[in-house]
């Protein structure tokens, strides 16, 4: 099979500018270290040629950006998608939130994203380039040479628990499609549904207390489109811009797990972008898991228009006293 | 200049912990660090930076202001403040001890901000030299040198022995006080770890980053510049830059209502933030475009404006590896930084 390289996104871009499909590429830009990829529109191969990249650390999900690039009077925009990023681009459409017709979608394998935090801890200070070979990931050193270390113990951990690697949506694929994977993703959860309440609200505390309410997991989050949302419209009530105590600690990310329950497609992007390395996923797993638990399995974006349980009554669905006194929370 | 070696240094902490309460860098888990009020025993980290700076020391995220009851027609204003005590925060690194100086241009200066006073007034800085800058550095960028790093005292941890050097009034009371748990020194050794410091600085990635192209009174110069658009295109309008930032030190008041009375709560504000500065006809800045220039344009033009051409930003490189979209000050400078930058 053909390895899908950098230089194979800008050839198939080269393509698609030059026979007018689409007018600019949504890609990722190379930044000054090997970890900072920035979303980027390109609009000519040289550009591409210069700073396009496309690595282990291309981990942004351009789904959400489609609302803004579509809306935009500028023929179709081409956009690489790895296959967790076509889930979220199918709960976009299902949730009618950018224009179809304005996209031309390229599905590209993953074969999982780094996180540099893990890279951080591992070798320390001075990380001057990251490269993959295969299964080994060499970090070049400012004090200590290189360092070798291995993929699996620096990927990120919605790689390590990855879900698919099957694309649900694209006008193109690139490369051999994958396999929905049986994954361990809600082990994690079950950790926690083990804890008796008081131990888990501790946890929780202990994590939320180091918000500092950036909103990056709500502004990264595909499933968060609100125009306004309540907690930056002072007419709200609800509004804040720090969390003054506790209780709008978790009051924000609460009422953020809620509100995304049942569209969120566990695209992991709000713990990645997390500055204090909240596991917010962890929140919206949960809800996804109790989902299936009661309304079958489910899978938000797996496929444009499915109706979510929570917003789709049957005679069957089960009572909120069921779900309050089962055996197994 | 007086010394502790290592193997003392609990007994180091001790004895300041005895006189105010000391703060230092902790490990925490998954590399994270902060500042923590040191119980006896606990040991300091190594790390480069906390992941929030000793801004919050000074400029808490959330703080009561005060209070108002009224009754009929008199109005009872009740200052809340509690923080009294002298406290010493150790450990600060050159960019945010410098960090402070900008933050005292904006609230020492009139109208002074009395709370942010209190606490600098009661605070101790006891920096630290940096060994080991990291790629994200660029404090000298700015004109800061991490082999020098200031503070009320001057820090340098060698493998086996502090090294502290007082440099204010504050910082030889505090000295004074531990003179049971340290002694005189020679300057050899924090010699030979400024020239290490100096020759690790000369390899970092970003040391020829230059500011020159920036700074008073350049505001046609980069205002319109085209590059905007495109820097800001995927910035996400999140907080993070301005909330892990050393300098950012926009904030809101809001009075809220509650069963006792009126209470007037800051708290910290960004830029970034489409209900920043919000007034009865909207917010001025209305694309993100425009919150993203007004950011940068802050920290490179119009802060030195207006201090005797002080930038804002002290290259401490937490923007760098915080931000979501991973644009930060470094990329802006590049791209607006005409010839010097390429």
């Amino acid at each position: 099979m053909q390895k899908i390289t950098r230089e194979t996104l800008i050839e198939k871009a080269k393509s698609l500018l030059a026979d007018g499909t689409v007018t600019r590429v949504l890609g990722w830009k190379k930044g000054d270290f090997s970890y900072d990829v920035t979303p980027a529109i390109f609009t000519s191969v040289e550009q591409m040629q210069n700073d396009f990249v496309y690595s282990e650390f291309s981990g942004a999900n351009f789904s959400k950006y489609l609302i803004k690039e579509t809306k935009k009077e500028d023929g179709k925009v081409l956009v690489f998608l790895k296959p967790c990023d076509t889930y979220s681009f199918n709960q976009l459409l299902t949730e009618h939130r950018f224009d179809r017709e304005k996209v031309y979608a390229v599905g590209i394998p993953c074969e999982g994203m780094l996180d540099e935090n893990k890279i951080k801890k591992a070798v320390g200070d001075g990380i001057l380039s990251v490269c993959c070979d295969g299964d080994a990931v060499k970090v070049e050193t400012l004090y200590d040479g290189v360092k070798q270390l291995n993929k699996g113990d620096v990927l990120s951990e919605r790689c390590l628990n990855c879900k698919s690697k099957k694309h649900v949506a694209y006008d193109e694929l690139l490369g051999e499609d994958g396999e929905v994977i049986d994954s361990n993703r809600f082990d994690e959860v079950e950790k926690l549904e083990k804890m008796t309440a008081d131990e888990r609200f501790a946890f929780w505390q202990n994590e939320l207390s180091r918000c500092i309410r950036c909103n990056a997991c709500r502004d990264v989050c595909p499933a968060c489109t609100c125009e306004k949302c309540v907690f930056d419209n002072p007419n709200s009530g609800v509004e804040n811009k720090s969390p003054a105590n506790s209780f709008e600690e978790k009051m924000f990310h609460i009422i953020r797990a809620f509100h995304v329950a049942g569209r969120c497609t566990d695209c992991g992007e709000c713990s990645r972008v997390c500055p204090q390395q909240i596991p917010l996923h962890l929140l919206n797993r949960k809800f996804i898991k109790d989902i299936n638990a009661f309304y079958g399995d489910y899978q938000a974006g797996a496929e444009v228009g499915s109706r979510a349980p929570l917003v789709n009554y049957t005679k069957e669905d089960l009572e909120p006293s069921e779900a309050v006194n089962r055996e197994d929370k | 200049m007086r010394k502790c070696s290592l193997a003392n240094s609990q007994l180091l902490f001790d004895k300041i912990a005895e006189n105010m309460p000391l703060y230092i860098p902790v490990d925490l888990e998954k590399g994270r660090v902060a500042y923590k009020q040191y119980q006896s025993g606990m040991k300091m980290s190594d790390a480069l930076k906390t992941d929030r700076s000793a801004k919050d020391f000074f400029f808490p995220q959330t703080e009561n202001l005060m209070e108002f009851k009224t009754e009929g027609k008199s109005i009872e204003i009740i200052d809340t403040r509690s923080e009294a005590q002298d406290f010493v925060v150790f450990g600060v690194r050159a960019c945010d001890v410098k960090s402070l100086e900008v933050l005292d241009k904006v609230f020492l200066a009139e109208p002074v901000d009395s709370y942010y006073k209190n606490r600098r007034e009661h605070g101790v800085i006891v920096s630290m030299a940096c060994t080991r800058p990291t790629e994200t550095c660029f404090c000298s960028t700015f004109g800061i040198d991490a082999s020098a790093p200031a503070g009320d005292i001057e820090c340098y941890k060698t493998e086996d022995a502090f090294y502290f050097d007082a440099k204010t009034e504050k910082g030889k009371a505090l000295l004074s006080k531990l003179d049971c748990v340290t002694e005189d020194c020679g300057d050899e050794q924090v010699k030979a770890q400024k020239e290490q410091i100096k020759k690790v600085l000369d390899k970092l990635p970003l040391k020829d980053l230059k500011a020159d192209e920036f700074g008073a009174d350049k505001t046609d110069k980069f205002f319109n510049s085209p590059e905007w658009k495109t820097l800001s295109e995927s910035c996400l309008g999140c907080g993070t830059c301005t909330f892990v930032c050393p300098t950012c030190q926009c904030y809101d008041i809001k009075d809220f209502k509650t069963n006792k009375g009126v209470q007037r709560f800051r708290c910290w504000d960004s830029c970034m933030y489409s209900d920043f500065t919000k007034m009865s006809a909207g917010q001025p800045r209305l694309t993100q475009m425009e919150r993203f220039r007004q950011r940068f344009m802050h920290k490179l033009v119009y802060f030195p404006t207006n201090n005797d051409g002080m930038f804002s930003c002290v290259g401490c490189g937490r923007c760098v590896a915080k931000c979501p979209i991973s644009m930060n000050i470094v990329k802006v400078m590049k791209t607006l930084g005409g010839k010097n930058n390429d």
